[in-house]
């Protein structure tokens, strides 16, 4: 009994100490600076799933710091505070909090799906502007604040079904894709439906799970089987860097063609498998030119190539750029909030992922480019 | 022909799994403990490869000598450190130590190389084998034909030599084994070292057929070659190929006519049934208590 008295006596004094951390936090950072406009962004840093929150972080850190060496906006700073949250969404959470003691008026998504789900939700008590780069998943942006960069699954999925019909990529299309994948299987279903919409014929459907990822003869056989003559890989680039490997040791010559997932494959198969992606398609609405001038700023900033995060991230920074410029907000304005989420709809982003519009359902408006691997780099399909 | 071309598919997969099974098997049968980081050495092997090609530009052959002594030295050493202390101690106990030593050696190469995969070079160039419309990739032809000449290797040393003698007294009786003069722990030592060399020959194949390795491609390939161990009958190594191969041979046909995603439920399933039936498994020996 003791015992629990001090428990509650020292929970109390640890509750009233963070409080009062919290307190001074919002006081000396908010509203004190008036010419700075907080981005609050989160994304795994850490763990599994680190590249991406990492690529994220740099994308907009870079965005950042071009916008404020050009003068800033309205005559306001751009400041980023970016938290990591692991991918999951009891720390995207905290992730926020910690965001919005920092002053936040603006997020900047996160970068995963889950984590996303929770910090829209926040978002939306505080009415705060978000534009996600990457997640995915469609209820991201569900909510009237939330605008993304990047498309949905299902989006990505009857794009490339059409894409395929229209260009004539293929006729009998095979797809292998991860069932226990969200991503996967939404592409997946999507683009089935959407065959089965515009008569493009689905020969076979392969699945595999995250626990048998590394042998895909059986699934290669049956493609073969089918007399498919393009394999959809819906995917990410691990996955298929296995997949074709091994079907070029089996000796498996059919066109494949994967989503953004597949972005990053080249590093990920490495130069001893080079020849194994000689061919392969790719629908992506980025891919890294060498002669881009973000391509060039992002290399000598980090030393690494920007992979498809870091252009959403990028773009998500201009994109609220744009919406500070179109609407003349500054973070000052009582009704600053309202003024940036209503511009967000008339502005029209030349981003690096493509030229971008928003409706109020806060999905974009773009294209994706087809890309072919030749030779261990990325070219330019018609 | 799509049977025929998922068999061959089954027997490649199987190849690399009675390759790993005997290194299991081999430790089970001589030392009665089950070494659950068997997978783990597999990964360290193939790790040390892709460090001495890719990172320090050694030749191939250097290369694999490297990765056969590494794994050596490692299986000997985390016997005298881990196992050895419990030697009298309960089997479960030797079990835990055994999954915490998994563990261990699969965290240590997510600090050492980080979480994604790293292509393996290409050590053997092998074109694959075409019979008519069948084909089978020149890794698996070869991987076939190593575990082979491995099984008949280890089927002589361990029933032909004094060492191999030793090795199956002390398997029978370790204090009968001691009173006539066998040193118990070198002999368990040789045994761990073997078992760790095949171990680091199962990592070359393994990186070879499938081109990448991360810090836990050595667990799943593992729980399957105990798997195909148990089923072979343990501690039986002629067992163990057999073991592999069915394995192998039955995951492809699941996979194939049943269904991708429950083929490991398949597999596994099977295994219990198999005991059921024949609880020493296909080769394994009922072994009498003598009163």
């Amino acid at each position: 009994m003791k015992k629990n008295v001090f428990k509650k006596a020292f929970a109390v004094a640890m509750s009233v100490m963070m409080v009062g951390a919290f307190m001074t936090g919002c006081g000396s950072k908010s509203g004190s600076d008036e010419n700075v406009l907080v981005i609050g962004g989160s994304g795994p840093l850490t763990g599994d799933y680190s590249t991406y929150g990492i690529s994220v972080k740099q994308g907009a850190e870079l965005a950042v710091k071009e916008i404020n060496e050009a003068g800033g906006v309205n005559g306001t700073e751009f400041k980023l505070v970016f938290e990591d949250d692991m991918a999951d969404p009891t720390s995207a959470a905290s992730a926020y909090a910690t965001m919005a003691d920092n002053g936040m008026q603006v997020g900047l998504g996160a970068t995963t799906s889950g984590a996303c789900l929770t910090a829209v939700a926040e978002a939306e008590k505080d009415g705060i502007l978000v534009v996600t780069p990457s997640a995915s998943q469609v209820e991201c942006a569900a909510p009237e604040n939330v605008f993304r960069i990047c498309f949905t699954d299902p989006l990505q999925g009857a794009y490339a079904a059409q894409v395929i019909k229209e260009k004539n990529i293929g006729t009998k299309v095979a797809v292998i894709y991860d069932k226990s994948n969200d991503y996967s299987a939404g592409i997946q279903k999507a683009f089935v439906d959407k065959a089965a919409e515009i008569n493009l014929e689905v020969v076979t459907n392969q699945a595999f799970t995250n626990q048998s990822n590394t042998d895909f003869s059986v699934q290669l056989q049956a493609v073969k089987n089918s007399g498919a003559d393009l394999v959809f890989l819906p995917i990410y680039a691990q996955e298929a860097a296995y997949i074709l490997t091994q079907a070029q040791k089996l000796g498996i010559n059919i066109q494949f063609m994967g989503g953004d997932g597949l972005d990053g494959v080249i590093e990920k198969a490495g130069e001893a498998n080079v020849s194994a992606l000689e061919d392969v398609l790719l629908l992506t609405p980025f891919f890294a030119k060498d002669d881009s001038d973000f391509v060039k700023a992002y290399r000598d900033e980090y030393g690494t190539t920007p992979d498809q995060f870091a252009a959403d991230s990028y773009d998500a920074v201009y994109a609220i750029k744009a919406a500070m410029e179109k609407s003349g907000a500054v973070p000052t304005d009582s009704d600053f909030n309202e003024k940036m989420i209503a511009a967000m709809t008339e502005i029209e982003v030349e981003g690096v992922t493509g030229t971008m519009t928003w409706d109020k359902s806060g999905e974009p408006d773009k294209t994706a480019y087809i890309v072919q691997i030749k030779d261990g780099k990325y070219v330019e399909f018609n | 022909m799509d049977f025929l071309s998922n068999l061959i598919s089954g027997l490649s997969l199987g190849s690399i799994y009675a390759l790993i099974a005997l290194g299991y098997t081999m430790v089970y049968g001589i030392a009665k403990m089950l070494n659950f980081a068997h997978g783990d050495i597999i990964m360290v092997g193939a790790f040390t490869i892709i460090v001495s090609i890719s990172t320090c530009g050694l030749p191939v052959w250097v290369a694999l000598i490297l990765s056969v002594v590494m794994c050596t030295v490692l299986g000997v050493v985390t016997e005298r450190v881990a196992y050895k202390p419990l030697r009298k101690s309960e089997p479960l106990t030797v079990l835990i130590t055994a999954i915490g030593v998994s563990y261990l050696l699969q965290n240590l190469a997510l600090l050492i190389f980080g979480s994604s995969q790293k292509s393996f070079p290409s050590i053997f160039d092998i074109s694959s084998v075409h019979i008519g419309d069948l084909s089978m990739s020149g890794e698996s032809v070869v991987t076939l034909a190593v575990t082979i000449i491995i099984m008949i290797a280890l089927s002589l040393f361990i029933n032909k030599t004094r060492a191999g003698k030793a090795m199956r007294a002390v398997s029978e009786d370790k204090e009968a084994a001691e009173l006539m003069g066998i040193s118990v722990n070198k002999t368990i030592s040789l045994t761990f070292a073997i078992g760790s060399a095949l171990a680091a020959v199962a990592g070359v194949f393994y990186g070879a057929t499938y081109g990448f390795i991360g810090p836990y491609t050595g667990s799943m390939p593992g729980i399957k070659a105990f798997v195909a161990a148990v089923f072979g009958g343990i501690g039986s190594i002629p067992g163990a190929m057999i073991g592999g191969l069915l394995l192998g041979v039955l995951e492809s046909l699941s996979k194939a006519y049943i269904s991708t995603e429950l083929s490991d439920a398949i597999v596994f399933a099977s295994l219990i049934v198999v005991l059921l039936v024949k609880p020493t498994g296909l080769l394994g020996k009922v072994i009498k208590e003598k009163v």
